[in-house]
């Protein structure tokens, strides 16, 4: 097993408005980009964010290699349960999933 | 055609001083960077006050200005002082003075206020012309009453009524980060696509470069497309460097809404122009009826004060999450026994920095860390109330055993006293556009020779 983050050039994450956080693999590669588009499940993506599968945005860009995940942030940036006032951090929940590539 | 320069992503971040002096030499039709922006959360709009110091914006904005006078053409600055409310536009219109003072220099100056009065809102909400945009919170009178700023995001016709004027330098209350590059080519008849296309790839300076730090980018717009390039020694657009750009802080990398109407980039080609520079076609603005503008508000959440002790002790480390389960307990009881205030009057939380204080219940990593940094969060509606609360956990964070039959530990604290006192929290309560007849019906221009 290993992780998404040692295939992959970058995940990133950040808030897209106080209201929405988006995620951005750079896959780097069309294999890997192929590769990605094949394991990455959007509802298991969804499961791992503790966030309802209908409110994930997914957008697969070929001509980037890049897969987007976009959905409204688990609490409002800056509210009193708010942990990551960008939303910079949840990129490491996909950069550590456990993966399999043979 | 229209040459746009844009030093930076935001005033405050800094720019090459050298590709700035390049771009002035390229002659621009005008010279246009953001101020601002919602990320750094809601206490700036909140308090109406700039996150970046007085000092470093003055020295920035004064190379700026220098710029202007140099290359002769309008300077302007969106979502001035960080959150773009009529305070922080004030602010800056006082540092520009002083610079121009400083240089014995004069300057036709265009304030554009886009704050909102609260009766507005409330009574676009009872009009129905307010539409909740996904994800937005339940508002009604009460909420927006409460709101110590709100601010309508201006777009292109704000900022071109701004122009109209001949100024030297607008300081803009709270824009779309776009709408100070695409006003002037649209004003001048550049492609509507391309101008809103080019203003979100250099909307974060040379973000959408191979040298993300230097800042200055220069945007030429004209009737079919635009040309971007970075002026920094080194420095390298490439069809993907840009085209990742429409990725960034977009829920929807293709799509974009604006006031007026929306961007759509699906059709949008990339090619590499020159070996620097990277030519963009192929993209297409829709007009959207009637006119809206989006606007944000943020309130008071309360006051907090915050205590923060660590653990080192292994074993207290290993059973930390118990031991913070054990004193929000012990501390709940003593704020029913001691204090009048009921359940629901006060928020407490022990955040436990190296366990998981960053991504809470996502948290997938359990390893056990050297040291965990309690952080007593406490919430209440007064800073004495908060302030009593924290005082009234402080000797748990000193001595609370994990076993009553144990000899008593002390942990350690960094700081005497350990309570700090935040003030006042705030929260944006707004994610809602407002339809208006006259793209200026909602935003005010104060025209002043400086």
């Amino acid at each position: 097993m290993s992780n998404l983050g040692d295939h992959v050039t970058k995940i990133r994450s950040k808030n897209a408005g106080p209201f929405w956080v988006t995620i951005d693999i750079f896959c780097g590669s069309t294999e890997t980009y192929a590769w990605c588009c094949g394991i990455l499940d959007t509802n298991a993506v969804a499961a791992l964010y503790q966030t309802p599968a209908k409110d994930v945005l997914r957008f697969d860009i070929a001509a980037l290699n890049v897969i987007k995940f976009s959905f409204p942030r688990p609490t409002i940036q800056g509210a009193l349960q708010d942990r990551d006032m960008h939303g910079a951090a949840w990129a490491t929940l996909l950069e550590t999933l456990e993966v399999e590539r043979s | 055609m229209t040459r746009v320069l844009v030093p930076a992503g935001a005033l405050g971040l800094g720019f090459d001083q050298d590709a700035l002096d390049r771009g002035v030499a390229m002659k621009p039709d005008i010279i246009a960077i953001d101020g601002g922006s919602t990320d750094s959360g809601p206490a700036y709009l909140g308090r109406g006050v700039s996150k970046y110091s007085t000092a470093s914006t003055k020295a920035e904005w004064a190379k700026l200005i220098d710029a202007q006078q140099k290359a002769q053409c309008p300077l302007v600055i969106g979502t001035a002082g960080t959150c773009g409310a009529n305070s922080t536009v004030d602010w800056l219109f006082e540092i520009t003075c002083e610079i121009l003072a400083e240089r014995n220099a004069t300057a036709k100056i265009v304030r554009l206020y886009s704050q909102q009065p609260a009766d507005r809102i409330i009574t676009a909400l009872d009009n129905g012309t307010l539409t909740p945009l996904a994800g937005a919170p339940h508002i009604d009178a009460t909420v927006i009453g409460a709101c110590s700023n709100i601010v309508a995001l201006a777009g292109a016709e704000q900022i071109q009524a701004a122009l109209a004027v001949h100024p030297d330098i607008i300081i803009a209350g709270r824009t779309t980060d776009t709408a100070i590059i695409s006003a002037l080519p649209l004003l001048n008849g550049d492609n509507a696509g391309a101008a809103w296309h080019g203003a979100k790839i250099a909307e974060c300076g040379a973000l959408c470069s191979t040298h993300p730090m230097s800042g200055v980018v220069m945007v030429d717009f004209d009737a079919t497309g635009f040309t971007i390039e970075p002026l920094s020694a080194g420095a390298i657009c490439t069809p993907e460097t840009v085209s990742a750009h429409m990725l960034y802080e977009n829920t929807d990398p293709f799509c974009l809404y604006e006031p007026g109407g929306y961007l759509d980039v699906t059709g949008a080609q990339y090619i590499q122009h020159t070996d620097t520079a990277v030519r963009v076609e192929g993209s297409v603005w829709t007009r959207t009826d009637p006119y809206t503008v989006k606007l944000e508000g943020a309130r008071c959440a309360g006051f907090q004060t915050v205590s923060i002790a660590t653990l080192r002790d292994r074993r207290y480390v290993e059973n930390s999450t118990a031991w913070c389960a054990d004193i929000i307990s012990r501390l709940r009881h003593d704020i029913a026994q001691r204090t009048k205030l009921n359940d629901g009057e006060y928020h407490i939380e022990l955040r436990q920095i190296g366990r998981d204080s960053t991504l809470g219940a996502l948290e997938t990593d359990h390893t056990t860390p050297a040291e965990v940094g309690i952080m007593g969060i406490i919430t209440t509606q007064t800073q004495a109330q908060s302030t009593e609360i924290a005082k009234m956990l402080n000797p748990y964070l000193l001595h609370h055993p994990l076993t009553p039959d144990e000899p008593m530990p002390t942990f350690a604290f960094p700081f005497s006293p350990p309570e700090m006192e935040r003030g006042p929290i705030y929260e944006f309560c707004l994610n809602h556009i407002m339809a208006i007849q006259d793209p200026m019906s909602c935003f005010e221009m104060v025209v002043t020779h400086v």
